[in-house]
């Protein structure tokens, strides 16, 4: 197993599919999204069962990167192809290799038009998701995490639903191109001072103060952007919205991780200084963001919208967790953006069930949905229950330890985040009665069939998941805890590191 | 056996909700029902053994392990967790088969079983965890629970409205709950009771920093609890949603919103006895706020006319009762009041329940009266039930359940000889002379008097078949003799072999100063009972025109209590209406005036203008402008390499 390039070849199996289906599907129109269809599905499903090895064959034991693989590219700049993944970034692989096929199974009937294109445009996605993820060199990272932007891009400006999927699919385009393009410019500036690109080196590289300040801005910019943080969030609504249903299931599933990836890759522990210094508005950021999403998620009239503004918030106890330098802040905030992968995903695709019928994604036009659709309603009802963060389910656990790492650093931010368990289930609750309870009265909506097989098929793997993360979710932690055990030992010792040569300063700066 | 006791239910949740459809309506009320009594019959066991036996845990694995916070699925087994045990699982069991008979002519019959199993599991997982976390999910789990089953009839508005609001009014308490167990997780480093309790003596006199400010720990800490059981327990203040809840079937009332887990706060403050010992700020709130409760609730049950919600504000008022008792240290009596109180009013909710299917739905007692004959069997398991809430009975000889353990609690209160034990003292009489009247009231409107109800329902009157009247009948042997028999073990002779460690010491020595108020305390409760009483029956029977006169004459107070001091309306100004416009505002002025138009919006118009001037290059697919872009910033990056490198 040691030798087999396994993280390289569960990134490039889906491109290597879309380049089959470019050149394979060919025939009629109907031919052809048939066969892009079954082809997209069974490559993304060689994928995820390539990816199954990675978990299985993972050593919980230790911190060190794992699968790697190093290739040198440019050997005169010390940029080299090195992959390899470790507690934190492992799972998050996996995250995308389940979501994929369920995306593709969830577009089978939607998606009538261009099924090729879509599908090819999917499998670069997942290509570019996964790369982002494994890539241990800056600039393989930055390539690929530019690189999730244009098929995104062209998910949503070709295949969206609404008039308004132009603007939106800029709106996208432009606020994470502002932010990329200042992390480019961190990129440049870590490689003139470290002389690598090479991630691992980059980790064990001190830069100065004052530069760790603005490559910590820079890089803000780009994840702040990605997470979405107040008050740079207005895009992912706009987004959502037009997106398609599978589009909005890898946006919120896996796109807002890549920003919280990237802080515990790469603001945490290599500007560990600058992160201390901007921990309180990290933590006001992300509290504003909590009740202010909450209350507008309260208001809001399209459910996409909402469950939009409901990923917000809870990408707010992402940031809070880690940020506290805890280990249950960190735990938890890794737990929440799988959990939410997972739960988000499955609310919007839940959305898309009751969007494919009716084509409104207005609340007040649905209602009494319980009464001809029992199966929709019991698996909403889950998934809306562990996006409140109900105990046995995924979204507890995240939210819990994230705030049990909060109360131990500022009460404060315990306190005000923890408002947002009762504004979010305020608001999914609300969205569920105005949904699934009531009569039965409007006209368009009695024709609904109950959940298809298909349909079902798609929320399947989701069910297990959102109780196995809830029921046992040691399954993940151990994963995660000696990388995270080491994030935070190294972040203690570099902040130790410095107060000390501070004091050293000061002695001799006082014996002169 | 502790496993199977407590899964059991669960099993049958599981089967029901999975295969319901293929074993149908019969099978699945079979099933859910067979599983619950097999729990009822195994608690029962578990409750004997424990009797003078070291509690143990059994652990099932690991739930949450994250550094130090280290969570297990496990049941904890003790004197405290024996009694709830057998309580939940009895009152569930008899609720169940009630329920074969009052649910027959509803179409969904299995998701009504599926969710009464399921409750059943959150509430047995609740009592026997070893740790707060656990103890958090069954919390949560039957607050899930009750709003399935408060909405259950979703078509209602009202109905589905009251679920929501009971679910959200318990997020508030749990808000506060989450806080503490934080707390304690930072104080303590664990959330294992058994190290919280271990760890509880040195922390006495720690302060530590909570928003902010400097406060003695344990106080926070408690207070944070307490805030939970205030929600799930319907205190002042979080009452409001319980008897909006009343929109539930009648025998989910019963269950849920009476006789398990509404007492779940009370069983919150016992079980984390011996810390709130060492927070005696805590202990005075917790009795204040139990002694306000019982007094507002009381009046307020005055003057309702719908049977349920008179039945649901005295049992937010005996929920007061029994926090007063935990307030001045009284944990057994406390503990004993909640078991009798589940007896005879699970007895009074499904009395109740069985009036309104005699009177086909019908809920309002201006419509009810003169059905006693009718219904005798009701009408005396609902004396039964009334006689036992009341208290009644022959000081030292023998009386009804409620008799034993709510004049322990008054007793305790009195002799805990502090100002808030002696406020409670009196607002508890007050409120017992306010429980005597209104019971008699709602029973003298129900069953007696003149038929108000009209000729079609009065023809359709009707005993309900043996399979109600069969739980009733065991409910009410629970509220005659459940008093006498358990006392001795609960708050009498033997009272610390009973319990064991299970409790706080402090409560036997609360309960010794209760053994010794002078005669008037003892006799006090049950003359203000019989009262009650005769005033109700004064008002109701001898001259009946002296309601309407009363609260002609009480008008301002008598609007008070009617609109139930006018708390819903309160915090739907405060709270609710504001909340929406604040999320409305910061969606179209925040997001959309505010973000977007300084931000995108502004910027896009700017360049828009810019990109007139280059219209030429513009192709108008998207796709094209997404190359353009990925050219130019791979372009860009290949030249600065290449000029820094070169």
């Amino acid at each position: 197993m040691g030798e087999w390039p396994i993280l390289s070849l569960t990134t490039f199996v889906p491109i290597v599919g879309a380049g089959f289906i470019f050149l394979l599907a060919r025939g009629s129109a109907e031919t052809v999204a048939r066969n892009s269809r079954y082809m997209a599905l069974w490559t993304s499903l060689i994928t995820f069962a390539l990816s199954l090895f990675i978990w299985f064959e993972f050593d919980r034991s230790t911190a060190e990167f794992q699968f790697v693989e190093h290739v040198e590219w440019f050997p005169d700049l010390g940029i080299a192809y090195h992959m390899g993944v470790d507690g934190i970034s492992m799972m998050f692989v996996l995250l995308c290799t389940v979501l994929v096929p369920v995306c593709v199974l969830a577009s089978w009937e939607s998606i009538k038009d261009r099924v090729k294109e879509y599908m090819i445009s999917f499998l670069i996605l997942e290509t570019m998701m996964i790369g982002m993820f494994c890539a241990l060199d800056y600039v393989v990272f930055y390539i690929f995490f530019e690189g999730v932007l244009i098929p995104m891009f062209v998910i949503i400006g070709v295949w969206g639903s609404g008039s308004r999927r132009v603007y939106a699919a800029f709106k996208f385009f432009l606020f994470t191109l502002l932010g990329s393009i200042l992390m480019l410019l961190a990129l440049l500036a870590m490689y003139l001072e470290a002389g690598t690109t090479d991630v691992p080196t980059l980790l064990a590289t001190e830069f100065g103060y004052e530069m760790q300040i603005w490559l910590w801005l820079a890089m803000f910019a780009s994840f702040a952007v990605k997470i979405p943080m107040w008050p740079v969030h207005t895009w992912l609504p706009d987004a959502h919205v037009e997106a398609p249903t599978a589009g909005s299931v890898i946006l919120a599933g896996v796109l807002l991780k890549m920003g919280g990836y990237g802080f515990l890759r790469f603001s945490i522990p290599m500007l560990p200084e600058a992160t201390e210094y901007f921990t309180p508005l990290v933590y006001t950021l992300s509290v504003v963001a909590i009740i202010y999403t909450s209350l507008v998620a309260l208001a809001q009239e399209d459910m996409k919208k909402l469950i939009a503004y409901s990923s917000i918030a809870h990408m707010g106890f992402v940031t809070i967790g880690m940020f506290t330098l805890t280990t249950q802040g960190i735990h938890g905030s890794i737990f929440q953006m799988l959990s939410h992968g997972v739960v988000s995903a499955a609310l919007f695709l839940a959305v898309g069930v009751v969007y494919d019928r009716l084509h409104s994604r207005e609340i007040a036009r649905y209602g009494g949905l319980w009464n001809n659709m029992p199966r929709y309603g019991i698996v909403f009802m889950i998934f809306m229950l562990a996006s409140v963060g109900l105990p046995g389910t995924s979204g507890f656990v995240g939210e819990f330890l994230s705030l049990v790492g909060a109360f131990q650093v500022n009460t404060w931010v315990a306190f005000l985040a923890s408002t947002g368990v009762i504004l979010g289930a305020a608001y999914m609750l609300y969205l569920y009665r105005r949904v699934i309870f009531g009569r039965l009265v409007k006209e368009d909506l009695k024709g609904f069939s109950d959940l298809s097989f298909r349909e079902m098929a798609v929320f399947a793997p989701l069910l297990v998941l959102v109780f196995w993360m809830g029921i046992y979710p040691t399954s993940f932690i151990d994963v995660m805890d000696a990388s995270v055990a080491q994030l935070i030992e190294n972040y203690e010792a570099a902040l130790q590191a410095a107060a000390d040569r501070e004091a050293l300063d000061a002695a001799v700066a006082a014996s002169q | 056996m502790e496993v199977a006791a407590v899964f059991l239910p669960l099993a049958g949740y599981l089967i029901v909700a999975l295969f319901g459809r293929t074993i149908g309506d019969k099978g699945s009320m079979a099933i859910t029902t067979i599983g619950v009594s097999l729990a009822m019959v195994l608690s029962i066991i578990i409750f004997f053994n424990q009797i003078g036996a070291e509690p143990y845990t059994v652990t099932l694995f690991t739930w949450i392990s994250s550094g130090t916070f280290e969570v297990a699925w496990a049941l904890k087994i003790d004197m405290l967790t024996a009694v709830m045990l057998a309580t939940v699982n009895i009152v569930s069991a008899m609720v169940h088969i009630y329920s074969v008979g009052y649910m027959h002519h509803d179409k969904a019959k299995p998701k009504f079983f599926a969710y009464l199993s399921l409750f059943t599991f959150f509430m047995l997982m609740l009592v026997s965890a070893d740790n707060l976390v656990q103890l958090y999910f069954g919390w949560e789990g039957v607050g899930l629970a009750s709003y399935l089953l408060i909405g259950f009839w979703h078509e209602r508005q009202s109905a589905s409205g009251a679920a929501v609001k009971a679910f959200l009014v318990n997020r508030v308490g749990d808000f506060g709950f989450a806080l503490g167990i934080f707390a304690v997780f930072v104080l303590f480093g664990s959330v294992q009771y058994d190290a919280i309790f271990a760890g509880a003596g040195a922390l006495a006199d720690a302060r530590f920093e909570f928003l902010g400010m400097e406060f003695h720990a344990l106080t926070v800490a408690c207070l944070l609890l307490f805030m939970g059981a205030m929600g799930k327990s319907a205190q002042l203040g979080l009452h409001t949603w319980l008897p909006d809840a009343m929109e539930g079937p009648t025998p989910v009332s019963a269950l849920i919103h009476a006789a398990t887990m509404v007492t779940a706060g009370v069983f919150m403050v016992v079980r984390l006895s011996p810390l709130f010992e060492y927070a005696p700020i805590a202990l005075g709130f917790v009795c204040v706020i139990g002694a306000a409760t019982a007094f507002v609730a009381a009046t307020i049950g005055l003057t309702q006319f719908d049977i349920k919600r008179v039945i649901a504000y005295s049992t937010m008022s005996q929920l007061g009762y029994m926090f007063f008792a935990a307030g001045v240290s009284a944990y057994n009596a406390a503990m004993f009041h909640l078991m009798t109180h589940a007896f005879f009013k699970a007895l009074l909710f499904l009395g109740a329940g069985s009036v309104i299917h005699a009177l086909s739905d019908e809920q309002d007692m201006r419509k009810m009266g003169g059905i006693w004959r009718m219904i005798p069997y009701t009408y005396a398991m609902m004396w039964i039930g009334s006689l036992a809430l009341a208290g009644i009975g022959i000081p030292g000889l023998f009386g009804f359940a409620g008799h034993y353990s709510k004049d322990l609690i008054l007793e305790s209160a009195y002799g805990a000889h502090s100002f808030v034990g002696d406020l409670a003292f009196w607002l508890g009489i007050a409120a017992a002379i306010m429980t005597a009247f209104y019971s008699w009231r709602l029973l003298f409107l129900t069953f007696h008097g003149t038929p108000r109800a009209d000729d079609r329902v009065m023809a359709h009157v009707h005993e309900s078949p043996w399979i109600m009247l069969g739980p009733l009948v065991v409910l009410a042997l629970g509220a005659i003799f459940a008093g006498a028999l358990g006392y001795g073990a609960f708050g009498g002779y033997s009272m610390e072999t009973f319990w064991g460690d299970s409790i706080a010491e402090a409560a036997f020595v609360a309960t010794e100063a209760a053994h010794h108020v002078p005669f008037w305390v003892k006799v006090l409760p049950v003359i203000m009972g019989l009262s009650g009483i005769a005033l109700a029956y004064l008002f109701y029977i001898q001259m009946p025109h002296l309601p309407a006169r009363t609260v002609a004459a009480a008008g301002p107070v008598n609007r008070l209590f009617f609109n139930k001091w006018y708390f819903d309306e309160i915090y739907d100004a405060v709270f609710v209406r504001p909340a929406m416009v604040i999320g409305r505002g910061l969606w179209k002025g925040g997001d959309g005036a505010i973000i977007d138009g300084l931000g995108p919006d502004g910027l896009a118009a700017t360049t828009r203008r810019a990109a007139r001037r280059v219209a030429a290059l513009q192709t108008g697919y998207v796709y094209h402008y997404a190359f353009v872009m990925l050219i130019g910033v791979v372009v860009f990056v290949s030249w600065y390499l290449y000029a820094v490198s070169g």
